[in-house]
């Protein structure tokens, strides 16, 4: 074990721990707007408890994306500081652009919209919602395209004077090809998680109480969960259709990863399970649908899909002796559990739905069951998307610029990047608890109540509408 | 004026924001154990920022973000070679910021307290870490002509940079306190008007020798300037506060680290981040910097949002403009 590999667990911990939090900062915020806006829209008051209740949901979690997103800023340069020299010309402006634009509208809006209840006009506190929510998304769009370059490096040219790519044209970086189809899959990926939330507490609070007075507001939630579910994960399937064959295109390795495609084959069949030797050189066995490989990557039945072995050899010849395999079992692993917990969650979404047509109310134990692991399965489908993408380009950190190994920070030893990452691990952990506990004992806690209690203190003496 | 110097300044007025703004957080949170004598004191401490803290933190954000795109170099060298320290800042921020989120969670005493230590810690450690991170940034580094730090964790505590340390410490302290003179009513109020006049006597003792220190290692003109503003400012300050001119006290502390930032940055120009080894080593302004066409976009971007972002950051602070106090605290 040396530096490079610690760092390199300690940006996966750091991100995909990160990346559990944000998913639901990115669905959720909308979602509560969009409860809000229904509230505002027909005075209603079930919608006005429903944005309340998932409201503080959103908040807890919030919270924790904020925090564990700054150490993601501070660890290229702490870690990966020979990477930050060598792109920083074209990887650090999304960065700052991604603050400036996105940043300080979710936080100063959330904000606004937390202590703001009898502060601002109803119309404002709403737009305070949206403008959050707006920025929220926003950010997802420049981080993606700082990590599109990544995995597909255009509008740069590598200066050899300076030793490092430059930017050449800025909106190439920002329409890459690989930006413009992750933004909606991840989006689409981060409303399904969004989605099953907001449907495994309104189905428990249906099923557990079925003659509180807020069932008819728990049913409402249910079905809006269940369909935002489902259209995500519609949305999710056709992106990451697209994404595929793009994939195919501009990182052949990875698809061939994905699926343990060792020899290239012309028409090629999707893997339904397939187990390597242990060398990860040939298959031993393997299950499969003939076709549909080549359908998926290249859009015809009878497209060319290249072999893990073809593309090792050329890029032998082309950058060198070396191995640009990643590791096989977890690219074909993390892809199929990406697919496969995605559409659990989607079938689970469509039960709930059919077990409540006509205003029925549901009333099978399994279906409860079922629906309350229903919000880790997106969560786990997001994890294992995102090690899949960044496993899949090892061992590149730049896809044909720069290898994972070069771009470690030279002057952080391998004691201090033990350090943090067993402190970032530890405080990771707990807090992981803690949240979990609090989301647990707000959900069950129920939509509150809304009454506006009379009030005839002035101004100065009256308690705010929301305080920490 | 050239793009290098340009960002050199954007650079330096971002974190003149961030210290301005996520000072006076840092002292409310370092005054918490001081000020708030029951739940519902801290409570209203902890309300005062309540709205802006998170918006404030973004200046560092963006800071870190415009050092990156701006300077790679700089923000390579830096991140990298005070690894320990800003490890310490990143785990004092994480635990700070989920703090003011869930302290009010749950009722539990003991779950409070937990919450109140890591608010307590969560500003004391970066108030003080950020303090001797830009001294030693000032001062130089062990830097090899590759611009990696070559020196350890003792290179970065000596006494100049404890000082500087100190010095952070004791302006934010101020800062809070005069903040919260502003913003609470009735005992609150008029306690941490009186606890603001005592820690800034202290502190421009303190902020005095720093800064004299700074200017026998480096000085220009202007530096010198912006050095005896600080005192003026500091002192200002005080007496405002002394005659309860809240408004005129907190503008004047926020003016003081304004200009104490600016000190090191005017007397750091044109180099970055000086090397104590070899000179080649020196970061500048110019062999830290992106290309002059990222530069433009980037300074197209700033000039078009970030008068934006101050229009509606300020909007903010003029929405919860009032002052609170306990009966203002609702029961849950």
């Amino acid at each position: 074990m040396d530096a490079l590999d610690v760092a390199r667990w300690q940006f996966g911990v750091t991100t995909v721990y990160h990346f559990l939090f944000v998913p639901l900062t990115i669905g959720l915020s909308v979602l509560v707007a969009i409860l809000q806006t229904r509230w505002h829209r027909t005075g209603d008051e079930k919608y006005l408890k429903l944005t309340k209740f998932y409201g503080k949901l959103f908040l807890i979690n919030f919270a924790m994306g904020v925090v564990t997103g700054i150490v993601q800023e501070f660890q290229f340069g702490m870690n990966w500081s020979d990477y930050s020299r060598f792109v920083g010309d074209i990887f650090g402006a999304p960065l700052a652009i991604e603050a400036l634009v996105a940043f300080f509208l979710e936080s100063t809006f959330i904000g606004l919209w937390i202590f703001g209840w009898d502060r601002l006009p109803p119309r404002l506190h709403l737009a305070s919602i949206w403008a959050a929510a707006i920025g929220t998304n926003l950010s997802a769009y420049f981080i993606l395209a700082a990590n599109s370059f990544m995995q597909n490096p255009v509008g740069y040219r590598f200066n050899p004077d300076t030793g490092r790519a430059e930017l050449t044209d800025f909106v190439a970086v920002l329409t890459n090809k690989v930006a413009l189809i992750t933004f909606p899959h991840t989006l689409a990926g981060a409303f399904l998680v969004a989605g099953s939330l907001v449907t495994t507490v309104g189905l428990w609070h249906l099923m557990r109480h079925r003659t509180s007075p807020d069932t008819d507001a728990y049913r409402y939630a249910t079905r809006f969960g269940a369909w935002v579910v489902l259209i995500s994960s519609t949305l999710v399937l056709l992106t990451g259709d697209i994404q595929g064959k793009i994939m195919t295109q501009v990182q052949p390795m990875k698809m061939a990863a994905a699926e343990g495609l060792y020899t290239t084959e012309s028409p090629a069949s999707f893997s339904v399970l397939t187990i390597g030797s242990l060398d990860g050189s040939r298959e031993v066995f393997a299950l499969k649908i003939p076709y549909l490989l080549s359908y998926l990557g290249t859009g015809d039945p009878h497209g060319t899909v290249h072999g893990i072995n073809d593309l090792q050899a050329q890029y032998a010849s082309q950058y060198g002796p070396g191995s640009y395999t990643p590791i096989i079992p977890v690219t074909y692993w993390s892809f199929r559990f990406m697919i496969g917990f995605g559409l659990a969650a989607a079938a689970i979404a469509l039960l709930v739905l059919w077990t409540q047509r006509k205003g029925r109310t549901p009333t099978n134990r399994w279906l409860l069951r079922a629906g309350l692991i229903m919000p880790a399965l997106p969560l786990l489908a997001n994890s294992f998307g995102w090690i899949f993408t960044e496993m899949g380009r090892q061992p590149w950190i730049v896809f044909g610029e720069m290898l994972t190994r070069d771009g470690v920070s030279r002057s952080v030893s391998l004691t201090e990047v033990l350090t943090s990452f067993t402190a970032f691990t530890l405080i990771y952990a707990v807090l992981a608890v803690i949240e979990f506990k609090l989301l647990l004992r707000y959900a069950r806690a129920g939509v509150p109540d809304v009454t506006p209690t009379p009030d005839d203190t002035d101004d100065a003496e009256r308690p705010l509408a929301f305080a920490y | 004026m050239e793009l290098t110097t340009i960002w050199f300044l954007l650079v330096a007025v971002l974190f003149t924001g961030y210290f301005i703004l996520e000072g006076f957080d840092f002292g409310v949170g370092m005054l918490l154990p001081v000020l708030g004598r029951d739940d519902r004191q801290r409570r209203v401490l902890i309300n005062t920022i309540g709205p802006v803290w998170d918006g404030n933190e973004v200046w560092l954000i963006t800071a870190g973000g415009a050092m990156f795109a701006a300077f790679p170099e700089w923000y390579a060298t830096l991140f990298s070679g005070f690894y320990l320290p800003l490890l310490l800042i990143l785990l004092a921020l994480i635990a700070r910021g989920v703090a003011f989120e869930y302290r009010h969670k749950r009722p539990e005493a003991s779950w409070k307290r937990r919450w109140d230590h890591a608010i307590f810690w969560g500003s004391a450690i970066p108030a003080l870490l950020w303090g001797i991170a830009f001294a030693n940034i000032f001062r130089g580094v062990p830097l090899d002509a590759d611009h990696e730090y070559v020196g350890g964790l003792l290179h970065l505590l000596h006494p100049y940079a404890l000082l500087g340390g100190l010095t952070t410490l004791g302006l934010f302290l101020t800062h809070g306190a005069v903040f919260l003179a502003l913003k609470t009513t009735g005992d609150i109020r008029h306690r941490a008007g009186t606890l603001a006049v005592r820690l800034g006597l202290g502190t421009a003792v303190v902020a005095v020798a720093f800064l004299t220190w700074t200017l026998t290692i480096r000085s220009s003109p202007a530096a010198v300037v912006l050095a005896a503003s600080v005192a003026l400012a500091l002192l200002g300050a005080l007496a405002a506060a002394r005659v309860r001119r809240e408004g005129w006290a907190f503008t004047g502390t926020a003016v003081a680290i304004a200009l104490a930032v600016a000190t090191l940055f005017a007397a750091l120009f044109p180099n970055v981040m000086p090397s104590t080894l070899d000179p080649a080593g020196t970061l500048t302004a110019t062999n830290a910097a992106s290309t002059p066409y990222t530069l433009t976009i980037m300074t197209w971007v700033a000039v078009i949002f970030t008068p934006i972002v101050l229009a509606y950051q300020g909007w903010t602070y003029w929405v919860f403009r009032k002052r609170i106090g306990v009966q203002n605290i609702p029961q849950h």
